[in-house]
C-alpha cells in the first residue's frame, strides 16, 4: 500500500520532538480525522536551522511530517513557503488516493509554524 | 520472519480436511448437480450431504438451509426478502448502530426504498436496552434485525431475549451469526429465530460460500432469480466444491466447539491480561462478559491504530484496526464510537482476533512485543505530550 520512502520514514521517522524555545510553531489536524500534527520551527537570519514534529496519526502522516521537516531544514522561508502537500507526498513517490486529503497536512503545518514566527517577529517579541 | 495471524473476525485459512474434501469437486466430479445423468449423482450427493452438515450444525431441517455466495447475501436475502415480500403488511424494520455494514447498508438502501429503520443505539459496553427495542415496534413493524455477536469488538447480544419479543409481536426476527458461528452454540429448536445467517470463511471454510436458514413457513422474495435452485429461493448452479467445504467446515466446528471455546477464551484473557500489566492507559472495548471467547478490542490512548498494525505487520502480526485509515473512509469505527468512544480512542483501536491455530507462544510474543511500539509510537505523539 505505502511506498518504500514512506515506509522508511515511518520507520525511521526524521527530526521527532520539540524545537527548544521554538521561534514559531504550528499545529494541523483534528482528533475526528485521526491525524494531528505539530510542527516547531527555529529561525535564524530569515532561515530554519532547526524544526522537529510529533505527530499523532498513520503512517502517512508520520512520513509526511517527516518528509516535511528533512525538506525544509536550512532553507530559508520564502523557499520553505513555496513546500506545499503535494511537494511533500511527490517526495515520497506518492500517497494512497485515500491518503491525500486526511493525513497530507505536513506542509499545512510547516505554513502554521512560520505564520506564527512571522506574527511573533512582527510584535517583536 | 514467522508469520502471526490475529484476524480470524475478517477471515480463516482453510482447514485442511475441508480442502481435502472440496478436492474432488474442483476436480474430477464437475457435473452439473440439476441434471438427470451419471455426471450429476456425485456432485448432487456432495450438495446434499452439505446441507445435512449444515442442518445438524444448526439443529434444524435440511430443507431450511438456503445456500448462498457469502454472509452479505444472506443477510441481504433475509432482509430485503422479508422487506419485500411484507411490505403490504407494514414498512418498519428495526436494526442497531452496531450492525456489519452488510446489515447496515441494506437497511440504508431500503430507507430510500420508503421503509423506515429504527436503528437502536448501544451503551458504553456495547449492549442495546431491550425495553428500547420493545418500545420501537409498532404495528407497522415487519422485521427485527441485531447480530448474534459483534465483529469489532465480539459483544454476544442476548438473542434468546428478543426472539420472545419478536414472537410476543408477531414480527420476523433475522440475526446475523457470522461471527457467533463456531463459537456459540447455535440450536435452531431452542433459539426462536425466523432467519440466521453465516459465512463458510470465518469457520475455517473457503470464501464464496454462504448460508441463510429460514424457518420453515417463513417466505422470501428472492433477490436472485433463475432456476429451480435452492427451492427457488436461490438462482443459480451451485459452487458445489465450496459448498461441500462449508458443510465439512460446520461438522468440524460442531465436533471441536467445546474444546475450542475455552483454549480461545485462555488465549484471549492472557493477551489481555498481559497487556494490561505492561502498557498503561489502554482500555478493553465492549462488554468484558457477554463477549466471543476469540475477540480483543483494545484501545492505546494517545496513538493511532494504523501506524500499530504497520508496526506489528514488521514483526509478521496481522491484526486490525477501528482506525478510519482502516476503513477506507474518514469516520472511525461506526461501532465504537456509539458506544460513545472518543474520537482519539476508537482511532486508537486494533483488534485481536484468534482462532484455533493461535498458540501461547504467539501470544507471549505480542505481549512481550507490543509495548516498546506503543512506547515509542507515544514518543511522537503531540497528545501523549499534551498530558505529561
Amino acid at each position: 500500500m505505502y511506498s518504500k520512502k514512506v515506509m522508511d520514514h515511518f520507520t525511521n521517522p526524521r527530526n521527532v520532538g520539540e524545537v527548544e524555545s521554538p521561534s514559531g510553531e504550528g499545529t494541523v489536524g483534528n482528533p475526528a480525522c485521526g491525524d494531528i500534527m505539530k510542527l516547531t520551527i527555529k529561525v535564524e537570519d530569515d532561515k530554519i536551522t532547526d524544526v522537529k514534529f510529533k505527530t499523532f496519526g498513520c503512517g502517512a502522516a508520520i512520513a509526511t511530517s517527516s518528509m516535511v521537516t528533512e525538506l525544509v531544514k536550512g532553507k530559508d522561508l520564502k523557499e520553505a513557503d513555496n513546500i506545499s502537500n503535494s511537494t511533500v507526498a511527490e517526495a515520497l513517490d506518492g500517497l494512497p488516493p485515500v491518503k491525500m486529503h486526511c493525513s497530507n497536512l505536513a506542509a499545512d503545518a510547516l505554513h502554521a509554524a512560520i505564520e506564527d514566527y512571522k506574527k511573533k517577529h512582527a510584535s517583536g517579541s | 520472519m514467522k508469520k502471526i495471524y490475529f484476524d480470524h473476525n475478517a477471515t480463516t485459512p482453510l482447514d485442511e480436511e475441508v480442502l481435502a474434501e472440496m478436492l474432488p469437486y474442483l476436480k474430477d466430479e464437475w457435473g452439473n448437480p440439476s441434471s438427470i445423468h451419471w455426471a450429476s449423482r456425485k456432485p448432487r450427493q456432495g450438495l446434499d450431504t452439505a446441507r445435512e452438515q449444515v442442518a445438524a450444525f444448526l439443529n434444524c431441517a435440511p430443507l431450511e438451509i438456503i445456500f448462498t455466495s457469502t454472509g452479505t447475501e444472506s443477510d441481504n436475502l433475509a432482509i430485503k426478502g422479508i422487506a419485500y415480500g411484507k411490505r403490504k403488511k407494514g414498512n418498519h424494520i428495526i436494526t442497531t448502530k452496531v450492525e456489519h455494514p452488510a446489515v447496515m447498508n441494506t437497511c440504508k438502501y431500503l430507507e430510500k426504498e420508503g421503509f423506515e429503520v429504527t436503528y437502536l443505539g448501544v451503551n458504553e459496553k456495547g449492549m442495546i436496552d431491550l425495553g428500547e427495542l420493545e418500545e420501537s415496534i409498532t404495528d407497522q413493524t415487519i422485521l427485527i434485525t441485531v447480530m448474534y455477536a459483534n465483529n469489532e469488538t465480539g459483544v454476544i447480544f442476548p438473542i434468546e431475549d428478543i426472539a420472545k419479543i419478536a414472537k410476543d409481536k408477531g414480527v420476523t426476527f433475522h440475526t446475523d451469526a457470522v461471527q457467533a458461528a463456531g463459537k456459540v452454540a447455535l440450536d435452531m429448536k431452542k433459539l426462536d429465530v425466523d432467519l440466521l445467517s453465516i459465512s463458510g470463511h470465518k469457520l475455517y471454510g473457503p470464501k464464496g460460500t454462504g448460508a441463510l436458514f429460514a424457518r420453515r413457513g417463513v417466505r422470501l422474495v428472492p433477490l436472485i432469480h433463475g432456476g429451480h435452485h435452492e427451492r427457488n429461493r436461490r438462482g443459480g448452479t451451485e459452487n458445489v466444491a465450496g459448498l461441500v467445504g462449508l458443510g465439512k467446515a460446520c461438522e468440524i466446528a460442531a465436533r471441536d466447539m467445546k474444546k475450542e471455546v475455552p483454549y480461545l477464551k485462555n488465549l484471549r484473557d492472557r493477551l489481555e491480561k498481559g497487556f494490561m500489566e505492561k502498557i498503561p492507559d489502554i482500555k478493553i472495548n465492549g462488554d468484558i462478559e457477554k463477549r466471543l471467547p476469540n475477540t480483543a478490542n483494545i484501545s492505546f490512548e494517545y496513538v493511532e491504530g494504523e501506524s500499530l498494525l504497520l508496526n506489528l505487520d514488521m514483526l509478521g502480526i496481522a491484526a486490525s484496526s477501528g482506525s478510519a485509515c482502516t476503513s477506507g473512509s474518514l469516520e472511525p469505527s461506526h461501532v465504537l464510537l456509539a458506544m460513545s468512544l472518543s474520537h482519539e480512542m476508537s482511532h486508537g483501536s486494533v483488534r485481536f482476533s484468534l482462532g484455533k491455530c493461535n498458540t501461547v507462544e504467539e501470544i507471549d510474543f505480542l505481549i512481550e512485543k507490543m509495548p516498546p511500539i506503543v512506547e515509542r509510537m507515544r514518543s511522537m505523539s503531540p497528545l501523549y505530550a499534551g498530558t505529561k
